[in-house]
C-alpha cells in the first residue's frame, strides 16, 4: 500500500521539483566548481541555487551544490570520485530518462541531479518509488542541470536512485501500462497528486495486493533467478501462476484467513503501488534488481502478484524475482484486494506448503544471491544484471521445504492470549513473514552503490546494514543522526495517533570512513559562534539571512538576529549569502566550531585531559593474570593516546593507581630513579597524596613509567588481599583531576564486589528469586546512593570512568555502572576472565577504548524548530536541568538517543529542525562545539509518516525506553507496554492508511514490516525476559550497554548477523549472504557465523563437508574440533584466509573485541549458540518470531475492533 | 665536719642531689614558716663514671605499699640475714642469693658509698633504640637540603641495630615504608583529618596481628614484622634511607600567593604516635620531630593559612585571640600523653625566623623528655651541631640518652612528696608517701621521664608533715629514696637507686643551723621552677606577684626579668623554649639561665668574672657572656676600633691578638659542651647583636639616672625597668613593712 501511495507521492515531488528546476538547469555548466562546493557545503545546496528563487528553501537544496561547486575552488576527491561513478548513472539516468521523457538535456545530469535536486521531499518519497525515480531525473535534470556539476555530485549519491531509475524506467518501458503509470505521473501527477495519495495507495493497492507476495517467495525468486536461469522458470510460475501463487501467498495469506495469522505475501502495500502502476510487476522488479531501493521492493510484492502474469512473462524472470522480493519486504499481509487475497487466503491454508515450497527454496537462494546482484548490478546494468549476478549465489539449493515450520510443531509462546482458534489454524510459513535478511539485502541493492546525500530534506538514509557513502549537503549525517521518523507529523494529535516515537539517535562524535570527510572547523574569531539572539541555536543552514544580508533570522526560532560586521556578506540574486559554500556553517550538516573563552569552565581554557589507570591488584585480580596483562599491555599502548595530529604527540596526561583494600598511588616524576608508591589507606576519606609526578607526560616519563609497570605485578605477586574498595578509587581518580584542574577518563580494571569497609561498600544481592516479581527493578537500580552522587562530581569535574570487570562471581554491575554510565563511560564485563581465551579480547577493547577519539567535559543541548521539544534522553550521561546532556567524557562510540514530543505545531513547509550542539573539550585541550543539523519532513498525512519510518531506530529508541523503565516498573509491564505501543502503531496504519481489506490480514507497512520481529527480539532479550541462566550481572550489563548503542550495534544486537559460510565465495569480496535467525535454517551440512556486536559464534554442523572442516578447522573430522579454541588456526588456503579476514572485518565494524566461540551441532555449547537465534521459540519463554506475529495481529485487531 | 658547701658538693657528685635545705624543719608548722619547702633537685642519671652497675637485681622490701630498696641506710642483721627497711620499718629477710653475707662481706649497696648504686636487670628481650624522624616537607630549598644532609648524617651516628622510621609531611603526611626494594613506597594520609589511633594503626596495616594475639604482646614475632616495613635496623635500610632522603622533595602542593604552605604537624605527630604506640608500646622510642613553621591545618592548627592573619604573640593570648591556642595545645597534650604512656619521647627541632608553634607543641617535649632546639634555620651550625649532639657518646662510647624511665619516690614517715617539677608526667601511683599538697605535677609518687639524659635534672618538693606536737627523736634522719628504672641505650634494663638522709632540726632550737643549712643556689633553682611552672599555667602578672610575695626575701632580681617569667619582647614560642630547658637543666646550668655569667677581658690581667651589670660594659674589655641560650661576645668600643684597624694583624701586637682569642677559646668550649647549642654571637659596641648583653644586664645606668650619664663608667642601657639598686631598694623596703 505504501508504495502506490509513495508513488503518487513521489510524482507530485517530481512535479514541483520539475518546475522548479527547470530554471536552474542553465546554472549546471559549473560542474567542476560544483563538485567542490559540494563537498564544503554539501548541506546548503538549497540556498544555493539562486535560480530556484521560487522555491527558496527547496531548491536551495539543490542549488547550493551548484553554487557551492562555484565557490569551493577545492576539488575534492569525492567530487572526483563522484564524477567517474556519475558517468555510468548518468546514463543509466539517461537512459532511463529518455523513456521516461526527460529527455530534455536527460544527458545532463538528469540523473544525478533530478534525485537530490528534487528536494528533500522527493527524498522521501524517492526510496520508495523507484518507478518515480525516473520522474526524478528528469525533474532534476532540468532543476539541478543549471550546474552539471551538481547533477554530477547529486548523481553519485543518489545513484540508488539512477540506478533504480534506470531499472525502472526499462521495466516501466517494457511494461507499458506500468510504466506509463510511473513515467505519467509526472505529467498526471496533478491529478494524481492531492488525492490520489488516500486514493492512490488503496487503488494501487488492491492490485499490489494480489501481489502480495511473500518476502520469502521475493527472495526465493531472486535465488533462482540468480542461481540458475532455469530457475527463471520458477519464478514466472510463481508469478504467473497466480493461482498458484496464491498457494505461495496462502502462506501469507493464512494470516489474512486467520485473524492471527500474518500473510507474508500479500503484506508489501509498496508492491502494490508497484503493480498498480505497472503492475508493473516489471517496474517493481526493475527496481529491485536495479538497486532501486525500496521501490523495487514494494514493486516485487506487487508485481509478483498480479502483474507478474504478465510482467513475468514480459520481463521474464528478472521480473519475477524481483517482485517476490519486494512483496515480502513489504508484508505479511495478503490483504489483496483484487484476485490474490482471495486465492491466496484460500489457497494459503490449503496450499501453503507449495507456495512456501517455491517461496522457501527461492527465498533462501534469493537471499544470498541477491546480495551480491544487487551491488555488482549497480555499477552495472542496473536491472537485471544484477539480480543475475546475484542468484548465482543463491543457486544454493534452498530446501525450503525442510525449512519450513510445521505449524503444528510451532507451539504458540502467547498461546494463552491467543484465541484457540487461532491456534489451530496456526500455520504459518515463516518463510511468508517479513524476512529482515530479505530487507537488509534490498537495501543494499537499492542504496548501497551511491552516495547518499543529505541535502534533501526528509529523505530516509540507507539502512545501518547498508554500506553507503554520505555527502554532507546540509544535514547531518546518517552516521551522526538517524531518526525514527523523517516525516514528522504536523501536531501532537497525529503523533499521539500514530504512536510512532518520534526520536533521533545522536553519535555526536562518530567515526567516519576514510572516504568521507570529518566536519570542518569554523572559527568565528574572538566573539565566538554567531549564535541567534534568542534561542542560541548556532550559525547553520538554516539561518535565513535578509535584508541583504545584514540579519539573519532563526530557522528555529525565527528571531532576527544583527549579523556581526565582521561576518557580513552580501547576498546574491536568491538571497543567498555569496560566501555560502566557503562557510561550512552555511553549507553543512555537521561542523566544529572553534570556542572562546566565554565556553570554558570557569572562564579559563581548559587543560590538556589526563588518563588514569587504576587497577586492581587484590588476590583475585593477579590470579586471573589481569594485573600482569594490563600492565603489560600499558607499556605500549601508551604510545597510542588518542592525538588530533598524528603527526605530534598527544599530550594527554597519565597517571597510574593501583588498589585494593586501599589505594596505592605513584609517583612516576621523570627526574626520579624509581616510581614512588604512595599508600592511602584512608578510603573514608579519599585523596591524592601528591600532585606533581602523578600526572605526566609520557614521553618524558617513559622510563620510570615501564619500570612502574614491570614492578607492580611483581609486587602483588604474592598478595592475600582479597577485599577490595571502588568508590573511593574512582574519588581517587577525581580527586587527582581536581587537583590537575583538568578533565579526564578513567580506567578502572576492577575484580571482584567491593565489600571492604570504605564509601560505596556494597553488599550481595542477587536475588534470583526476585526475578519476575514487582521487585525486580530493585535489581537494576543501585543498592547506594553514593555512586549517583559520586557520579555527579565526576560530571562535574569532567572526569569520565571506564570500567573494565573482571569477576568471578556476583559484582553488581547495576552499582558499580552507574558512575560509567553517568559520566558517558563504557562498562566492559570479562566474566571468569581466563588469560589464555579472554586476553585478545580484553586486550582489544582495552587498546580500542583507549585509543579512541574522546571529547570531555562535553554538554550537549539539542534545539529544535518551535513546535517540537527534546523531551526526553537516554544514553550514558547525567542531566542535571531537563535540556543539558553532560556527558564527563564523549567518545566516538557514544550514543545519545533523544525522544521529541510536540508542544506546538509544525509547518510542512518548513519542515522540523533539529540541531545538536555539543560543547566539549578535545583530547588535546581545545574546547570545541560540534554542531549537526537535521531537518526533517512534516507531514498532515499519516501515510507519509509510515513511510518515512526507520524501524531500526524506532527499535533503537524502545529497546532505550524499555531498558531504562525497567528501572521503575515490573518488567512484565515494560514489555507489555511496548507490545501494546507497538499494536497502536501497526493499528493506526492499518486503520488510516492501510487500504481497507479483511480484519484477518495483517498489514503492515512498508517501512515498519520488520517492527514486529525486531520487538520481538527486544522483548526476548536477556534483560526483559532473562532466562534461567543469565545472571543479575549480567542483565544490567546488557542494560547499559544498550543505552549507549547506535543503531547499527543494536540492530545487530537484536538481530544477530548470520552467515552461511559453506555459501562463502573466497573468489569474492562479497560475503554471502545472511540466513534469517532461525534454527530451521541452519542446515546441518553447514557451518554458519554469527555475530550480534559482542560475540562471535562459529557454528559447526554435525554433517558439515569435510572438505570445508578440513578448510577451517584443519580436520576433517567434526569430533577432532576442539569446540574450545578462540580463533581459528592461520591455515593456508582461500577459505581460511578468506574466512579469517571476514570475522577480522567483522570485529573492525563493532565497538567491542568479539570472542571467537566454536559450537558444535549437538554440543553442549550449542544451548548458548540458540540463544541468538531469535527468530525461534527461547528457553525462557520468548516467542518465536511467528508467534509473535500472530499475537501482534491479535493485538492490533483488538485495538481495531 | 666539713663545711656545708662541701658537704653539698659532696652529695652531689655522688647523688645528683641537691637540697634547698639540708637540715629539715622537724615539723610542718616550722617547714611552711621557712618559705621555700623541703625540695630537691635529683639528676637521675648523673654520669657516674666511677659506679660500675652492679649485675643482679636490688632487693626490695617485702611490704606491697613500700617495696623500699635495700640501701645503705638499712638496719642489718647479719646474723639472722635480715634487714629491716629504712622508710617502713619492715623486717625482711635476704634472699637466698644473699646467704653469704656477713659484716666482712657485704653485697655494694650496704655500703655508704653506694648511695647512689645502679642494677642492671635483664628482663625480656633487649629491645633496639627507636628513631623516627618526623620531617617537614614545607621548607625553602635551602633548607630543606641542609636538613636532609643533617638526616643522613645523623644515620652514621646511630647505633647499626637501632631502627629508623621516616615520617614526612607537608600539606599530607607520608609514612615511608623502608624494608621494599625497588619502589619506594609510603602511606599517605591528610593532614586534615584526626585519625583514632586503631585508625592509623589498621590504614598502616599494623592491626592484622591484633586480631590472633592480644593487645598486651607488643613484640611477638609478626608484630615486630608488620612494624618493620617502617621502622628497620640502621644498618640494613642505610643506603635506602640515605637515597630516600636524598630524594625528598619540597612539600610539590602550590602555596598560593598570600598563603602559608598547608603544614599538617598536628597529623604527622599523631600518626608517628600512633605508629609507634602499634608497633613499640613501652620501649624507648624517640620521636624527632624537624618543622620549620607553624602547623597550619588540620587538629592542631596554630595558625590558618592566611598570611595576613599573624601567628598569635602573647599580646593576643592575653587578650584571648589566640583562636586556635586552647584547642591546639589540647590535641597536643592528647598526644604527649599517648607518647608518655608508651614511653616515646617527641624530640622538636624547630628552625624558622618566626614561630613553629612551640607554644602549643611544646608538652610534647616537656612532658616525654624531649629535646626542644630552636634555630632560625636548618642551615646553621646551630642546629646542625646541636643536632649531632643528640648523638654524643658518652666515656663508655655510649650514647647519652635513655629510655622510659619511671622515677619512683620512696621517702620516710615524716615527709611525704608534693610533686616534681621536669620533664615527666605522673604516673598517678598513689602511696603512702603522697602528700595532698601538690607542688608541680604531684598527686603520685611515680613519675614517667620518656627520655633522660646525664643531665635530665627534676626539681622535687617534698613536705614535712610530722605534727608540731609529736617531735621526731634527736638524731632522727630522714630519708629519700629514688628508684629510677629506664632503658639504657644499649638496650640493657637498668634501675638506679639513690637514697639520701638528712637530719631532722628542729627549728625553734636549731634554726641556726637550718639557716646554715639553706642552699641558695638549689633554693633559687627550685623556687624559679616553681615559678615557671606557675607561669606555664597561670597568668603572668599573678605568677610575678606570687612570686614576689614568696620571694621577698630572696635575692631574685634576674629570674623576675628573665624570659622563664617576663613574656615582654619573647615571642610564645620563645619563652616556651626558654622554660623547657630551664625545667630540666641542672643547677649549674640553670643558675646560668637566671643569672647569665659576665666575663671580661682585658689586658689588666686574667679574664675574670664580672658583675652583671651595665657598669661592667667598658670601651677597653673583650666581654663574654653566657646565658645559656646565648653566648655572646662583646668587643667594648676600644677594642672594637682597634680590631677594625687590623692591630691583631701585627707582629708587635701579638698580645692583642692573644685577647681576641682568649674569649673565643672560652666559648668554644662552652660551645663543645652545651645542649643545645647555644646561639652563638660575636659583636662589639654599637653592634646590632649587642642587645643581648645590653638586656641581660642590670641597667645601673640608663638615660634616666643622668648622674651617672657622662661618666666613663660603663654603658648606658635604654630602658625603663629599674635596676638592681632601685629593685633592693623596694625590697627593703617592703621587707621591713608589715604588709609582707
Amino acid at each position: 500500500m505504501c508504495v502506490v501511495g509513495i508513488i503518487n507521492y513521489l510524482f507530485i515531488y517530481c512535479w514541483s521539483c520539475k518546475g522548479t528546476r527547470g530554471p536552474p538547469t542553465s546554472g549546471a555548466p559549473p560542474v567542476s566548481g560544483a563538485q567542490n562546493y559540494s563537498q564544503f557545503g554539501q548541506g546548503e545546496n538549497q540556498n544555493g541555487p539562486p535560480p530556484m528563487g521560487a522555491p527558496p528553501q527547496r531548491p536551495p537544496v539543490s542549488q547550493p551544490y551548484t553554487p557551492g561547486a562555484v565557490n569551493l575552488p577545492g576539488p575534492q576527491h569525492p567530487y572526483g570520485q563522484r564524477f567517474g561513478a556519475p558517468p555510468v548513472s548518468m546514463q543509466h539516468m539517461t537512459n532511463q530518462m529518455a523513456s521516461m521523457q526527460v529527455g530534455s538535456t536527460a544527458p545532463s545530469p538528469a540523473g544525478p541531479g533530478y534525485a537530490p535536486p528534487s528536494v528533500s521531499q522527493a527524498a522521501v518519497s524517492a526510496p520508495y518509488t523507484p518507478a518515480a525515480p525516473p520522474t526524478f531525473p528528469p525533474a532534476s535534470t532540468a532543476s539541478s542541470q543549471p550546474l552539471p556539476t551538481e547533477a554530477l555530485a547529486q548523481a553519485p549519491p543518489h545513484s540508488y536512485y539512477g540506478a533504480l531509475p534506470p531499472v525502472q524506467q526499462p521495466f516501466q518501458n517494457a511494461v507499458p501500462t506500468f510504466s506509463s503509470a510511473g513515467p505519467t505521473q509526472p505529467q498526471a501527477p496533478p491529478p494524481v497528486s492531492p488525492q490520489s495519495f488516500p486514493q492512490a495507495p488503496p487503488i494501487s493497492q488492491p492490485p499490489f495486493s494480489t501481489a502480495q507476495v511473500h518476502p520469502g517467495p521475493t527472495q526465493s525468486y531472486r535465488g533462482p533467478l540468480p542461481s540458475t536461469q532455469s530457475s527463471f522458470p520458477r519464478p514466472p510460475h510463481p508469478t504467473s501462476q497466480p493461482s498458484a501463487f496464491p498457494a505461495g501467498p496462502p502462506p501469507t495469506s493464512i494470516p489474512s484467513q486467520l485473524p492471527g495469522v500474518m500473510q507474508p505475501q500479500p503484506p508489501v502495500s509498496q508492491p502494490s503501488p508497484y503493480h498498480s502502476g505497472p503492475p508493473t510487476t516489471s517496474t517493481g522488479f526493475p527496481p529491485q534488481v536495479g538497486a532501486p531501493p525500496r521501490p523495487s521492493f514494494p514493486g516485487m510484492q506487487g508485481p509478483p502478484m498480479a502483474s507478474q502474469g504478465p510482467p513475468m512473462a514480459s520481463q521474464g524472470p528478472p521480473m519475477a524475482s524481483q517482485g517476490p522480493p519486494m512483496a515480502q519486504a513489504n508484508h505479511i499481509l495478503p490483504t489483496q484486494p483484487g484476485m490474490p487475497p482471495g486465492p491466496i487466503n484460500a489457497s494459503l491454508s490449503g496450499p501453503p506448503p507449495q507456495p512456501g515450497m517455491q517461496g522457501y527454496p527461492p527465498q533462501q537462494n534469493g537471499a544470498f544471491g541477491q546480495v551480491r546482484g544487487p551491488q555488482p548490478g549497480y555499477t552495472g546494468p542496473y536491472p537485471g544484471q544484477p539480480n543475475y549476478g546475484a542468484p548465482p549465489a543463491a543457486p544454493a539449493s534452498a530446501p525450503a521445504a525442510p525449512k519450513r515450520l510445521d505449524p503444528d510443531s510451532i507451539p504458540s509462546p502467547q498461546a494463552s492470549d491467543m484465541p484457540p482458534v487461532q491456534k489451530t489454524r496456526h500455520r504459518i510459513d515463516p518463510d511468508a513473514i517479513p524476512s529482515p535478511i530479505q530487507v537488509i539485502e534490498d537495501d543494499k541493492a537499492n542504496k548501497g552503490s551511491e552516495p547518499f546525500t543529505t541535502g534533501v530534506r526528509g529523505q530516509a538514509p540507507p539502512l545501518v546494514t547498508t554500506k553507503f557513502q554520505v555527502k554532507d549537503q546540509g544535514n547531518a549525517s546518517p552516521r551522526y543522526i538517524r531518526c525514527t521518523a523523517y516525516n514528522m507529523p504536523c501536531n501532537s494529535d497525529m503523533a499521539k495517533q500514530s504512536q510512532v516515537p518520534l526520536a533521533a539517535v545522536i553519535k555526536p562524535l562518530a567515526p567516519l570512513p576514510p572516504d568521507e570527510t570529518p566536519p570542518y572547523l569554523v572559527d568565528h574569531g574572538e566573539s565566538g559562534p554567531i549564535r541567534c539572539n534568542r534561542c542560541k541555536a548556532y550559525m547553520c543552514p538554516y539561518m535565513q539571512f535578509i535584508e541583504g544580508g545584514r540579519r539573519f533570522q532563526c530557522g528555529f526560532c525565527n528571531c532576527v538576529t544583527e549579523v556581526p560586521p565582521n561576518y557580513f556578506q552580501h547576498l546574491d540574486h536568491t538571497g543567498k549569502r555569496v560566501d555560502c559554500y566557503d562557510r561550512p556553517e552555511l553549507s553543512m550538516g555537521s561542523y566544529d566550531f572553534m570556542t572562546t573563552v566565554d565556553y570554558c569552565k570557569n572562564n579559563k581554557f581548559p587543560q590538556p585531559p589526563a588518563f588514569i589507570f587504576l587497577i586492581d591488584v587484590s588476590y583475585n585480580a593477579v590470579k586471573n593474570g589481569t594485573v600482569g596483562i594490563v600492565c603489560q599491555e600499558l607499556k605500549t599502548l601508551l604510545d597510542y593516546l588518542p592525538r588530533e595530529n598524528p603527526d605530534v604527540e598527544s599530550n594527554i596526561r597519565v597517571g597510574f593507581v593501583t588498589y585494593n583494600k586501599v589505594l596505592h598511588f605513584y609517583n612516576v616524576k621523570a627526574s626520579l630513579a624509581q616510581p614512588q608508591m604512595m599508600v592511602v589507606s584512608d578510603v573514608a576519606d579519599m585523596f591524592v597524596p601528591l600532585l606533581d609526578g602523578f600526572l605526566v607526560s609520557v614521553s618524558e616519563s617513559r622510563v620510570v613509567i615501564e619500570s612502574l609497570l614491570d614492578q607492580i605485578p611483581e609486587m602483588f605477586a604474592d598478595t592475600r588481599e582479597t577485599e577490595t574498595v571502588f568508590g573511593p578509587v574512582i574519588q581517587a581518580g577525581l580527586e587527582a583531576l581536581k587537583a590537575a584542574d583538568c578533565a579526564g577518563k578513567l580506567f578502572v580494571f576492577h575484580s571482584s564486589l567491593p565489600i571492604a569497609e570504605a564509601p560505596g561498600k556494597l553488599k550481595n544481592r542477587e536475588d534470583k528469586k526476585l526475578v519476575g516479581t514487582d521487585k525486580e527493578k530493585t535489581l537494576f537500580q543501585p543498592q547506594v546512593s553514593f555512586y549517583n552522587t559520586l557520579a555527579k562530581e565526576c560530571v562535574a569535574q569532567g572526569c569520565c570512568v571506564d570500567l573494565f570487570l573482571f569477576p568471578n562471581q556476583y559484582v553488581d554491575v547495576a552499582t558499580l555502572g552507574v558512575v560509567p554510565t553517568s559520566t558517558g563511560g563504557s562498562i566492559y564485563k570479562y566474566t571468569y576472565f581466563q588469560a589464555p581465551s579472554d586476553q585478545e579480547r580484553f586486550l582489544n577493547d582495552l587498546r580500542r577504548d583507549v585509543q579512541k577519539q574522546v571529547g570531555f567535559d562535553a554538554v550537549m543541548r539539542v534545539r529544535t524548530s518551535t513546535g517540537i521539544r527534546a523531551t526526553d534522553f537516554f544514553g550514558a550521561f547525567y542531566m542535571s536541568n531537563t535540556t543539558d546532556v553532560e556527558l564527563a567524557g564523549l567518545d566516538c562510540d557514544k550514543t545519545v538517543t533523544v525522544e521529541f514530543r510536540h508542544d506546538d505545531k509544525l509547518s510542512e513547509e518548513t519542515g522540523a529542525l533539529m540541531q545538536c550542539a555539543v560543547l566539549y573539550t578535545s583530547c588535546s585541550g581545545q574546547r570545541r562545539l560540534r554542531i549537526h543539523n537535521m531537518a526533517v519532513n512534516c507531514c498532515s498525512q499519516l501515510a507519509d509518516l509510515y513511510r518515512n519510518c526507520e524501524t531500526d531506530t524506532i527499535i533503537n529508541f524502545f529497546a532505550k525506553y524499555a531498558y531504562r523503565s525497567v528501572l521503575s516498573s515490573p518488567t512484565k509491564n515494560v514489555r507489555d507496554s511496548l507490545v501494546n505501543q507497538c499494536a497502536q502503531i501497526l493499528a493506526c496504519y492499518r486503520k488510516n492508511c492501510a487500504s481497507p481489506s479483511s480484519a484477518g490480514q495483517l498489514i503492515l507497512p512498508e517501512c515498519m514490516k520488520l517492527l514486529p520481529v525486531y520487538l520481538n527480539c527486544v522483548l526476548k532479550s536477556d534483560v526483559l525476559q532473562p532466562g534461567a541462566d543469565v545472571s543479575l550481572d549480567d542483565r544490567a550489563y546488557l542494560r547499559q550497554l544498550v543505552s549507549t548503542m547506535d543503531v547499527a550495534e543494536s540492530h545487530v544486537f537484536f538481530y544477530p548477523h548470520l552467515l552461511p559460510l559453506q555459501k562463502l565465495d573466497v573468489e569474492s569480496m562479497a560475503l554471502p549472504m545472511a540466513v534469517r535467525d532461525s534454527e530451521e535454517r541452519l542446515s546441518r551440512g553447514g557451518v554458519y557465523l554469527l555475530e550480534n556486536g559482542l560475540n562471535i559464534f562459529l557454528w559447526v554442523g554435525v554433517s558439515a563437508q569435510q572438505e570445508l572442516l578440513q578448510n577451517i578447522f584443519g580436520t576433517p573430522a567434526f569430533s577432532q574440533i576442539d569446540p574450545n579454541m578462540t580463533s581459528l588456526p592461520a591455515l593456508d588456503n582461500p577459505f581460511s584466509k578468506r574466512l579469517r579476514e571476514i570475522i577480522e572485518s567483522v570485529r573492525a565494524q563493532r565497538s567491542r573485541y568479539m570472542k571467537l566461540m566454536v559450537v558444535k551441532q549437538e554440543d553442549k555449547l550449542e544451548l548458548i549458540f540458540k540463544h541468538f537465534l531469535v527468530e525461534d521459540k527461547s528457553n525462557s519463554g520468548g516467542a518465536s518470531y511467528v508467534d509473535f506475529l500472530c499475537h501482534m495481529h491479535k493485538e492490533i485487531r483488538q485495538l481495531l475492533s | 665536719m666539713a663545711t656545708y658547701q662541701e658537704f653539698i658538693q659532696q652529695n652531689e657528685d655522688r647523688d645528683g642531689v641537691r637540697c634547698s635545705w639540708n637540715l629539715w624543719p622537724s615539723s610542718r608548722l616550722e617547714a611552711t614558716r621557712l618559705v621555700v619547702p623541703v625540695s630537691c633537685l635529683y639528676t637521675p642519671l648523673k654520669e657516674r663514671p666511677d659506679l660500675p652497675p652492679v649485675q643482679y637485681e636490688p632487693v626490695l622490701c617485702s611490704r606491697a605499699n613500700c617495696k623500699a630498696v635495700l640501701n645503705p641506710l638499712c638496719q642489718v642483721d647479719f646474723r639472722a640475714k635480715i634487714w629491716a627497711c629504712n622508710f617502713c620499718f619492715q623486717r625482711n629477710s635476704f634472699p637466698p642469693s644473699y646467704a653469704g653475707i656477713s659484716e666482712v662481706n657485704q653485697p655494694a649497696e650496704l655500703m655508704p658509698q653506694f648511695s647512689t648504686i645502679e642494677y642492671i636487670v635483664q628482663r625480656g628481650p633487649p629491645t633496639p633504640l627507636i628513631f623516627l624522624y618526623v620531617v617537614d616537607t614545607c621548607l625553602e630549598e635551602e633548607d630543606l637540603q641542609a636538613l636532609k644532609e643533617s638526616l643522613q648524617m645523623s644515620l652514621s651516628l646511630l647505633p647499626p641495630n637501632a631502627l629508623v622510621g621516616l615520617i614526612t609531611f607537608g600539606r599530607m603526611i607520608q609514612v615511608h615504608e623502608l624494608s621494599c626494594e625497588g619502589i619506594a613506597k609510603s602511606f599517605v594520609f591528610r593532614g586534615t583529618k584526626e585519625l583514632t589511633p586503631k585508625q592509623i594503626q589498621e590504614m598502616l596495616g599494623l592491626m592484622k596481628p591484633a586480631t590472633s594475639g592480644q593487645q598486651g604482646k607488643p613484640l611477638a614475632p609478626h608484630d615486630t614484622a608488620a612494624s618493620c616495613r617502617f621502622l628497620q635496623p640502621v644498618e640494613a635500610v642505610d643506603m635506602n634511607l640515605t637515597d630516600l632522603l636524598g630524594e625528598l622533595q619540597r612539600d610539590p602542593w602550590p602555596v598560593p600567593q598570600g598563603k602559608r604552605p598547608l603544614r599538617s604537624t598536628g597529623i604527622a605527630l599523631s600518626i608517628a604516635i600512633g605508629l609507634l604506640e602499634g608497633t613499640f608500646p613501652n620501649t624507648g622510642a624517640r620521636v624527632m620531630l624537624f618543622t620549620g613553621g607553624p602547623p597550619t591545618q588540620g587538629p592542631g592548627m596554630v595558625v590558618g593559612d592566611e598570611l595576613k592573619t599573624p601567628i598569635r604573640s602573647w599580646h593576643d593570648i592575653q587578650k584571648d585571640n589566640a583562636r586556635h591556642l586552647k584547642k591546639a595545645t589540647k590535641y597536643y597534650e592528647a598526644l604527649a600523653n599517648r607518647a608518655a604512656v608508651n614511653g616515646h619521647s617527641v624530640d622538636i627541632y624547630a628552625c624558622a625566623l618566626d614561630q613553629t608553634g612551640l607554644l602549643e607543641i611544646k608538652c610534647l617535649s616537656n612532658l616525654t623528655g624531649g629535646h626542644i632546639v630552636m634555630g632560625d634555620s636548618f642551615n646553621t651550625s646551630l642546629f646542625k651541631q646541636t643536632f649531632q649532639r643528640v648523638f654524643s657518646k658518652d666515656y663508655n662510647g655510649e650514647f647519652r640518652m635513655a629510655f622510659g624511665g619511671t622515677l619512683e619516690v620512696k621517702t620516710s614517715r615524716e615527709l611525704k612528696v608534693s610533686g616534681a617539677i621536669g620533664p615527666c608526667v605522673s604516673l598517678n601511683t598513689k602511696g603512702p608517701c603522697v602528700s595532698d599538697n601538690e607542688m608541680g605535677v604531684g598527686g603520685t609518687c611515680q613519675w614517667k621521664i620518656c627520655s633522660l639524659t646525664p643531665a635530665t635534672t627534676l626539681a622535687l618538693y617534698f613536705e614535712v608533715v610530722n605534727q608540731h606536737n609529736a617531735p621526731v627523736p634527736q638524731g632522727g634522719r630522714g630519708a629519700i629514696q629514688f628508684v629510677t628504672q629506664y632503658q639504657h641505650s644499649n638496650t640493657q634494663r637498668r634501675i638506679r637507686v639513690t637514697t639520701i638522709a638528712r637530719n631532722w632540726a628542729d627549728a625553734q632550737s636549731q634554726i641556726q643551723h637550718i639557716e646554715s643549712s639553706f642552699d641558695q643556689e638549689a633554693s633559687a633553682v627550685l623556687m624559679a621552677r616553681l615559678g615557671v611552672f606557675k607561669a606555664e599555667s597561670e597568668e603572668g602578672p599573678d605568677v610575678l606577684r606570687w612570686l614576689d610575695r614568696q620571694l621577698i626575701r630572696l635575692f631574685m632580681f634576674h629570674l623576675r626579668r628573665s624570659p622563664f617569667l617576663q613574656v615582654f619582647n619573647n615571642s610564645p614560642d620563645e619563652s616556651s623554649y626558654y622554660r623547657h630547658h630551664f625545667v630540666r637543666q641542672d643547677l649549674t646550668q640553670s643558675l646560668i639561665m637566671i643569672q647569665p655569667i659576665l666575663y671580661s677581658y682585658s689586658f689588666y690581667g686574667p679574664p675574670e668574672p664580672v658583675l652583671l651589670d651595665s657598669s661592667s660594659i667598658l670601651p677597653d674589655r673583650i666581654l663574654l657572656m653566657d646565658t645559656f641560650f646565648q653566648l655572646v661576645i662583646y668587643h667594648g668600643e676600644t677594642i672594637a676600633q682597634w680590631r677594625k684597624a687590623g692591630y691583631q694583624e701585627m707582629a708587635e701586637y701579638e698580645n692583642f691578638k692573644q685577647l681576641l682569642q682568649a674569649p673565643l677559646d672560652d666559648a668554644q668550649e662552652i660551645l663543645q659542651t652545651r645542649f643545645p647549642m647555644p646561639r652563638y654571637i660575636d659583636t662589639e659596641h654599637g653592634g646590632s647583636q649587642a642587645r643581648f648583653l645590653l638586656s641581660k644586664v642590670n641597667p645601673s645606668q640608663t638615660h634616666n639616672n643622668l648622674y651617672a650619664w657622662g661618666q666613663e663608667s660603663g654603658a648606658p642601657i635604654l630602658t625603663d625597668d629599674v635596676s638592681l639598686q632601685v629593685f633592693m631598694d623596694h625590697l627593703k623596703k617592703l621587707a621591713v613593712s608589715s604588709s609582707a
